[in-house]
């Protein structure tokens, strides 16, 4: 099963992962903001994920890894 | 499956642009295709002024910051003292088509064996949003608040068709990054621009579109959307010269 992780430290809160991305795994918190006051990106359907890792090919801050 | 984890080549400092900016893509692109060449002990980059210029805090080798403009210079120098390693220029619009426009045009006309980056997002990111030579006929800046007018501020600088038409470039292509489509297409070639220098072939100049979500006045995602949709149309993605193809 692949997963896929967001650095909540260093996510900026821009969402070019979440449009990225085919299956809507994705989605930006409305509630949860980090230290630097972004309201960070977070994983919402971890099932859904297919491993293509194009949400971490779009993201400027290499905030995300994807691991099998 | 693939997985994806971050390259060696960036340090682990938390990169200081705004939200959405591809720089920090770009960024990405170049450390690890210099990973893959194998080639990060022998690397040296320049650091431009302009929103970039913390990139020596980025890169995972060494840096040298040059003076507004004067990147290709000093990759030059660097170059010719030191032949054996590798010598990337990262630099924006402002800083390589404005200020630096004469070391630009030198650089490439010598031929000088090395790769520049040029992070086109058709403004001066920076100081706060004024009018580059590369801002779209119509886009607003603080300097052309109603939108560049070429009857007042002229057209805009097509730089690889410029530097297309001399001699001595290698490799010139122009690339973008607003899918992911695009950012795949900009690895490869940074990829091939940094092995053509390796190789000792000669000038390699790879244009990336890069969004300025922030003095565009757009959200990140819509400045990706601007970026296919408009940017492209001034500045076409393309091959402009790539000599070991035969296009010359
Ligand atoms: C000699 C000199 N002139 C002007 C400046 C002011 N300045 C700093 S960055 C910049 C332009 C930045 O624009 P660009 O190169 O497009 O980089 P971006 O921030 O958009 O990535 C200017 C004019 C300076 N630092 N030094
Ligand atoms: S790896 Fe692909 S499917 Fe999984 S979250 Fe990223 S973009 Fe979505
Ligand atoms: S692309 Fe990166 S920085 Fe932007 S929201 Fe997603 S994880 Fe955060
Ligand atoms: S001002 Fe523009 S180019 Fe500079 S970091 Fe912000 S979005 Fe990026
Ligand atoms: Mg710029």
């Amino acid at each position: 099963m692949t997963s896929v992780k967001i650095n909540e430290a260093l996510c900026k809160g821009c969402g070019l992962c979440a449009n990225a991305c085919p299956k809507n795994v994705l989605s930006l918190s409305k509630h949860n903001m980090n230290a630097k006051g972004y309201f960070v990106a977070e994983v919402v359907n971890p099932q859904h994920c297919i491993g293509c890792t194009f949400c971490a090919i779009m993201c400027p801050d290499c905030a995300i890894t994807v691991s099998e | 499956m693939k997985t994806f984890t971050k390259t060696k080549m960036l340090t682990d400092a938390p990169m200081h642009y705004c939200p959405g900016c591809t720089h920090g893509i770009v960024h990405r692109l170049v450390a690890e295709s210099i990973e893959e060449l194998g080639l990060q002990e022998k690397c040296i980059g320049i650091a431009p002024v302009g929103c970039a210029v913390f990139a020596y805090d980025y890169f995972n080798c060494d840096m040298q910051e040059a003076a507004h403009g004067r990147a290709p210079a000093v990759a030059t120098g660097i170059k010719r003292c030191l032949p054996d390693r590798l010598v990337f220029v990262y630099q924006g619009d402002g800083d390589l088509a404005s200020i630096g426009m004469a070391e630009t045009v030198h650089a490439a006309a010598r031929g000088e064996n090395i790769t520049i980056i040029f992070i086109n997002n058709s403004i001066y990111g920076m100081t706060g949003g004024q009018m580059a030579p590369t801002t779209l006929i119509g886009q607003k800046a603080t300097t052309c608040q109603k939108g560049r007018d070429p009857s007042v501020n002229g057209y805009p600088i097509r730089v690889c068709e410029l530097l297309a038409t001399l001699d001595a470039p290698y490799y010139i292509e122009r690339v973008a990054t607003h899918d992911v489509k695009h950012v795949l297409a900009a690895k490869r070639a940074i990829k091939k621009a940094l092995q053509f220098q390796a190789e000792g072939r000669g000038y390699s100049f790879v244009e990336v579109l890069v969004s300025c979500p922030t003095n565009w006045h757009m959200a990140p995602v819509d400045a990706l959307r601007f970026m296919g949709e408009e940017c492209t149309k001034t500045f076409p993605l393309g091959v402009y010269r790539d000599k070991s193809e035969g296009k010359i």
